[in-house]
């Protein structure tokens, strides 16, 4: 009953967002399995748009590849887990912000 | 029928694999991008109940509805349900920065050895291993109390 | 690796995956929907899922909000106890590109918000929409290196509890007139016109002001350490 073109599309993007969760909770870094969740959120929003739905895609566009992923960034920095040399991972993880310099830190 | 099948699959599979990805990981960062994944297959496995064969999007065009149109309530939870998720992820994500400054590890094991020490020491009991932990060979292991 | 905890994933997916085959695809299974296309634009919103959101199941949205004023209130408790190091690290220079950028980029996208919220019962859209936008856009200048003066935490608290005044407020006023909580009771006017759908779009501003403004105070929580106000002792 479906037209092909719509079983393709659905098809690719139902591989790319197993691709990216899967890769998004076995990748070593955890930058990348942050990317790939963002990836995760870009194929679903499209997805929504093939379903008839374009309140939804535009919802998870936003959410998902906007504030989720933004969110998840500062999480990272937060908690230590990228960023820079590990003394700067360790002070970072303490104070984030937009302080001015006061104190020399260590060198990247 | 196949187009059924794909995409139950894609929801389905998302939703288990972002379940195991929380059973089954060991840093609890990747227990919150599993909690993530997880919840974009159930999304996707609601607004798919409510696609109608040949329907449009439930939107005034051209001055009408269109005649026939997808179910526009599943999509009404659906937005309600992305948002909610965002805000359940940040207040995982400051549990986690807690939970860190406590232990200091974001390993599961890690950090579940610390609080178990702690609530013993508070308790006023040895800390010992459970009893399902499997018998030392007295000779070459040795049990360690915190 | 665990085989068990795959096993049992496997025998879930199983069991979902026949549960809903068994379910014909595309066919109606509630009459909900039939019966809101039905109802043939009663409610003047051009926007059916806005109708649906804001008028059919308005009470769902109030929980919606209550649950996200929880959640950031919670991510404000919890972390205003972390301990805040004296010393900081030296912020390199991001750049004239990127200050310019963001200082150009905060009007622009405030506008696109507001633009989302307020045709969010003609187009696509709506106040969660732009209320994410808005709440992005307030974050921009901490992103760029310089403006947390710019988010004033008392200013915002109190634009946010004031929004979700403003919704409580015109549920109650629809109750002040005979009619059930919640119910959309302004003139609907025409469909597709901008001034139309009676309450919606009223009710829409305020979820988009309060999400805006809560999405913000809980981006700032997560990025900086937020001096909690003074308690009286």
């Amino acid at each position: 009953m479906a037209d092909p073109l719509m079983l393709w599309i659905s098809a690719l993007l139902v591989v790319v967002m197993w691709a990216a969760a899967l890769s998004a909770l076995l990748l070593k870094s955890h930058l990348a399995a942050v990317v790939s969740t963002s990836l995760l959120s870009l194929g679903l929003s499209l997805l929504f748009v093939l379903l008839r739905a374009p309140d939804v895609a535009l919802t998870e566009g936003v959410v998902g590849a906007g504030l989720s992923s933004l969110i998840l960034a500062l999480a990272l920095i937060r908690l230590g887990l990228v960023g820079g040399s590990p003394r700067e991972r360790e002070v970072l993880s303490e104070t984030v912000g937009d302080k001015p310099v006061t104190e020399r830190g260590s060198q990247q | 029928m196949t187009l059924a099948i794909i995409l139950y699959t894609g929801a389905i599979g998302l939703l288990v694999i972002g379940l195991a990805g929380v059973v089954m990981s060991s840093h609890l960062f990747r227990m919150l991008l599993g909690l993530v994944i997880a919840e974009a297959g159930a999304n996707l496995l609601l607004i798919l109940a409510g696609y109608r064969w040949g329907g449009a999007a439930p939107i005034w065009q051209a001055g009408q509805f269109p005649t026939t149109m997808v179910d526009p309530v599943p999509q009404a939870m659906v937005l309600t349900a992305i948002v909610i998720g965002v805000g359940v992820q940040a207040l995982a994500i400051a549990l986690l920065i807690r939970h860190r400054h406590y232990s200091g590890t974001l390993q599961r094991t890690g950090g579940l050895n610390q609080l178990q020490a702690d609530l013993d020491r508070e308790a006023g009991v040895r800390h010992t291993r459970s009893s399902d932990a499997p018998t030392l060979n007295p000779l070459t292991e040795v049990e360690h109390v915190h | 690796m665990a085989w068990t905890p795959l096993l049992f994933s496997g025998g879930l997916a199983f069991m979902l995956f026949s549960l809903f085959m068994a379910v014909p695809f595309g066919e109606p299974l509630m009459r909900v929907g039939g019966m809101i296309q039905q109802t043939d634009g009663e409610l003047g919103a051009a926007n059916l899922v806005t109708a649906v959101v804001l008028g059919y199941r308005a009470l769902d949205t109030l929980g919606e909000l209550a649950i996200l004023f929880a959640a950031s209130t919670s991510v404000g408790l919890i972390l205003t106890g972390v301990k805040q190091r004296t010393v900081s690290v030296e912020c390199e220079e991001l750049g004239e590109l990127f200050e310019q950028a963001s200082t150009l980029l905060l009007p622009l996208l405030i506008m696109v918000g507001f633009y989302i919220i307020t045709h969010g019962h003609l187009t696509p859209g709506g106040g969660f929409q732009g209320g994410v936008i808005i709440a992005v856009a307030l974050f921009l200048p901490t992103l760029a290196g310089r403006g947390a003066a710019l988010l004033n935490h008392r200013l915002i608290q109190q634009v946010e509890g004031g929004a979700g005044a403003l919704f409580i407020l015109l549920g109650v006023a629809a109750l002040l007139q005979g009619e059930s909580f919640l119910q959309p009771w302004l003139p609907v006017g025409e469909i597709g016109a901008l001034f139309s759908a009676g309450t919606l779009p009223l009710l829409y501003l305020a979820v988009g002001i309060k999400v805006g403004a809560e999405l913000a105070a809980l981006l700032t929580h997560l990025s900086t350490n937020v001096p909690s106000p003074e308690v009286p002792r």
